[in-house]
């Protein structure tokens, strides 16, 4: 059986994992940067323009 | 057969979230997005279809952190807090002062204690993944976590907490203790 201490460390192991969690879940919410989708569509652009030229 | 780099912009969220963790730099963190996306679309043809694309990226981006940090050996100077800063709304009750405390103890880690526990505790790698994404043993990856979170626990005074003491839920919940878990 697992000692009260052992309960206690996973009970703060638990609450660790689940605050993380919830600030990792927030911060993939925020929008994405104007700059990453602006490279996005160059690269894009340019692997269209590669096909085009094959 | 689907495009991979389809399959890219769709960890992209993750990846962010995950330099942000990594770099506490709002400014920084989306440079080492760029290069990241730069290179993981360049050399697609490295990636082996069929294994885990998230950590390939997260590979390709924790390898630019530590390369640009020793290159720049600031560890600690270009900090904004960007971590802490994401909340958007003003700490205005209990749950979200706790939350802010629990951010700001975070970025209080070492970076590769920061990386392990976000890896583990909330990217759900297994140890094993994240000790070869940082190109470390298992058994480095399990002590990095448990340190940063012996760590948090004394930041965040979590030892001492008596609702933390209580053996059972059904106690816990009966008792009640904003924000602790139950």
């Amino acid at each position: 059986m697992a000692s009260r201490e052992d309960q206690k460390k996973a009970r703060i192991d638990q609450y660790i994992d689940d605050n993380l969690k919830k600030v990792f879940s927030e911060m993939e919410n925020d929008s994405m940067p104007d700059q990453i989708m602006d490279l996005l569509s160059v690269l894009r652009a340019q692997d269209e323009e590669l096909k085009r030229g094959k | 057969m689907p495009d991979p780099k389809d399959e890219l912009v769709t960890h992209l969220p993750a990846l962010r979230a995950f330099a942000m963790s990594l770099t506490r730099n709002s400014a920084t963190a989306d440079d080492m997005m760029q290069d990241t996306v730069l290179k993981a679309w360049t050399n697609m043809n490295k990636f082996k279809p069929g294994t885990n694309m998230r950590a390939w990226l997260f590979t390709i981006l924790r390898n630019n952190f530590y390369t640009s940090r020793r290159k720049l050996n600031r560890e600690v100077a270009d900090v904004d807090n960007a971590f802490s800063d994401t909340l958007s709304v003003k700490p205005d009750h209990d749950g979200r002062l706790q939350m802010l405390d629990f951010r700001q103890a975070f970025e209080q880690l070492p970076d590769e204690q920061r990386e392990a526990l976000i890896l583990v505790g909330a990217s759900g790698f297994s140890y094993d993944e994240a000790g070869e994404m940082c190109g470390v043993a298992t058994g480095t990856i399990k002590s990095r976590v448990n340190r940063a979170r012996i760590k948090l626990a004394e930041l965040l005074k979590l030892e001492d907490n008596e609702a933390l003491e209580l053996t059972d839920n059904a106690t816990l919940a009966v008792v009640g203790s904003p924000g602790l878990p139950t």
